[in-house]
């Protein structure tokens, strides 16, 4: 495709308008990642001055997976990024298919689903504090009367559950508004032929609809990977601290509580920079199999 | 194999908008029946409520013996070939074929027979194994007829299925189905726009106007005799010229219009039936100022004005005549082929 060019007066005009970009990715960007992919290979030195940072080579990396506490949070953090993916995008997918359903009163209901995402995640986190709370909270209330002890923070799977919940919540919408776009371009024909070719509404979803919403499917599934992974953070902040005893503590806590808590920036920054790695694979798989994974 | 009656069929939708008034069609065993009408005129809905994707609010469907109102479009044994043809993107042609055996329960086998049997009939057997964004316009339209016929069902519904196609095409598909419908002996209704496609395709058809039905019959006697204005008006190309008995009593001899009933005071005159011979006898005549010849080739059509009248005529002849533009032409016209219609009701008086 060709597209048009333009002609500047002046020779400085597009550099101009392009550095506010520029700056912004170099300075919250490049230069941080450069700094934790120098931290990485350096132990540093003492608060005092008196030892300077030492070249160790990969040792931060080495020492990283011999440490089970990192292994344990590798582990935390699958389970908890599918936990939520599964979790927000099942329920996103159901939405999207019962409002698609509704003829007036579609945008209502779209509109209310969505509102979730405009909250900020810290807020969210509080407000499943509340609601997950094992003295004052009504979920941990209503538990209690079907005999089941919530305590998250005493058990750790109740605290996984937990902050899968209410990471997942919020993205619900997100993955909603995809669905709900993918939906609607399904056109009605496909399913009428559908039925008249004797299949049953389930029948239908799965052998049509869901197919044809597969493109949609995987874009959403590496993003809310992706989400699980990195932006998690204030929920999981607001609500266990990556406790009890660590069983929240995905990757991205870890290298908040490693570098901010416990001042160990080797270790910190050897962790970004596996977190990096992983983003940068993640990204890769999106851009190069989104295209060849529409299968229609 | 089943025939299909409609009694006193009718759709009206939330909010008291009616689409469908009072339909009663009788499709024989094996007969092709086409709906055509302009857009907006109820034959994409009549057809949708015979499939079952539209409910039926007022009259009694059957198909074969059955009375079908109230059963899912699977359960109406029909099949619907869509004017985007619906085909399966993500299917191959041959899942596409299979989809509705499988869903039925046939065995593998069968299915395998059946399915190579339509590919073979339509020959679209080589494209099996692709997709259907592999294909071309006229071979996905084929797949979809082929998805048709695999189940062998009591009745086809076609709703526009050769609109998507370039006019070459639309020709060629549209002598394939009827051929192909003919050897079947599949009970089929089609809907369409296109009032060639109507005449060409249809044993019986049915001229559709808001909701109700203008005239049914064979496309020669909707041809021929046509019951309504709208019905002169839509069938037929050029379409035919309309002009009230009062001028015509000033632009022919008084005793031309005698036989025709007192009530007719607009007269229809198929540009066709108009000829540059002088009148014989039973016959009258007709002068006019030709303003444009139109060659065609093998026909063409003059466009001509009359003195002191707004109307103009078009003829139709079978060659291109020596004739010069704003010369006046003197036509004559059998008196049998005037089409008497009373202008209030818009039918034809007899």
């Amino acid at each position: 495709m060709q597209t048009k060019r333009t002609t500047f007066s002046s020779k400085w005009l597009p550099y101009a308008l392009l550095a506010p970009q520029v700056i912004i990715t170099l300075i919250f960007f490049i230069w941080p990642s450069y700094q934790a992919l120098v931290q990485s290979v350096y132990r540093q030195g003492d608060a005092f001055g008196i030892r300077p940072p030492t070249f160790v080579w990969f040792h931060n990396f080495q020492a990283l997976f011999a440490d089970d506490l990192y292994l344990n949070s590798l582990r935390t953090t699958f389970i908890f990024s599918v936990g939520t993916t599964v979790l927000s995008m099942g329920i996103a997918l159901l939405f999207a298919v019962m409002v698609n359903r509704m003829i007036r009163s579609r945008d209502s209901y779209t509109t209310f689903l969505v509102w979730p995402y405009a909250i900020a995640p810290a807020i969210a986190g509080v407000l499943w504090w509340f609601i997950f709370n094992p003295t004052l909270g009504i979920l941990p209330y209503m538990l209690d009367m079907v005999g089941y002890d919530w305590n998250h923070r005493r058990n750790g799977n109740d605290a996984m559950i937990m902050v899968i919940i209410a990471s997942a919540w919020r993205q619900i919408s997100y993955n909603f508004l995809f669905f709900l776009a993918g939906l609607q371009s399904i056109p009605q024909s496909l399913i009428e032929a559908a039925a008249i070719d004797g299949a049953s509404r389930m029948k239908r979803f799965w052998t049509i609809v869901f197919p044809l919403l597969s493109p949609i499917t995987f874009f959403l599934m590496v993003v809310n990977i992706v989400y699980a992974m990195f932006d998690t953070f204030g929920v999981i902040h607001a609500t266990t601290e990556g406790g009890p005893s660590q069983a929240t503590t995905i990757l991205v806590y870890k290298v908040y509580r490693d570098g901010f808590v416990n001042l160990n920036f080797g270790s910190s920054a050897a962790q970004s920079v596996i977190l990096m790695a992983i983003v940068i694979i993640l990204t890769v798989i999106q851009f190069r199999y989104i295209e060849r994974r529409v299968n229609y | 194999m089943a025939s299909i009656n409609m009694d006193k069929l009718g759709k009206v939708y939330a909010g008291d908008v009616r689409a469908v008034t009072d339909v009663n069609i009788d499709i024989a065993d094996g007969e092709m029946i086409v709906l055509v009408g302009p857009s907006g005129c109820g034959k994409s809905t009549l057809l949708r409520m015979v499939a079952g994707l539209e409910t039926i609010t007022e009259g009694t469907l059957k198909i074969g013996d059955r009375v079908v109102n109230q059963l899912e479009p699977a359960e109406r044994d029909i099949a619907m070939v869509f004017q985007n043809y619906a085909l399966y993107p993500h299917m191959t042609v041959f899942n596409n074929l299979a989809y509705g055996l499988k869903n039925r329960g046939f065995k593998k086998a069968d299915i395998d027979q059946r399915v190579r049997q339509a590919a073979d009939m339509l020959e679209i057997g080589q494209f099996l194994d692709r997709k259907p964004r592999q294909l071309s316009g006229g071979q996905r339209q084929r797949v979809a007829m082929g998805r048709a016929l695999v189940r062998e069902p009591a009745a086809f519904l076609f709703d526009e299925p050769l609109s998507n196609l370039d006019a070459k095409l639309r020709v060629q598909m549209r002598v394939e189905i009827r051929q192909l419908q003919k050897r079947l002996a599949t009970t089929s209704l089609y809907v369409t726009h296109d009032q060639l496609e109507a005449l060409t395709m249809a044993d019986r058809l049915v001229v559709l106007n808001a909701g109700r039905i203008e005239q049914l019959g064979t496309p020669m006697e909707v041809y021929s005799r046509p019951a309504t204005t709208f019905v002169a008006g839509f069938i037929g190309s050029p379409a035919m010229n309309m002009l009230p008995a009062e001028y015509m009593r000033g632009l022919v001899s008084a005793d031309s219009l005698a036989h025709l009933p007192s009530k007719a005071d607009l007269i229809g005159i198929r540009p066709e039936d108009l000829s540059l011979e002088p009148a014989k006898e039973n016959e009258m005549s007709l002068s006019g100022r030709l303003m444009l010849l139109e060659p065609a080739g093998a026909e063409s059509h003059l466009h001509l004005a009359f003195e002191g009248i707004r109307e103009t005529m078009v003829v139709r002849l079978p060659h291109v005549p020596e004739v010069t533009e704003g010369s006046t032409l003197t036509f004559s016209i059998k008196r049998e082929k005037l089409h008497p219609f009373d202008l209030a009701t818009g039918q034809r008086v007899t």
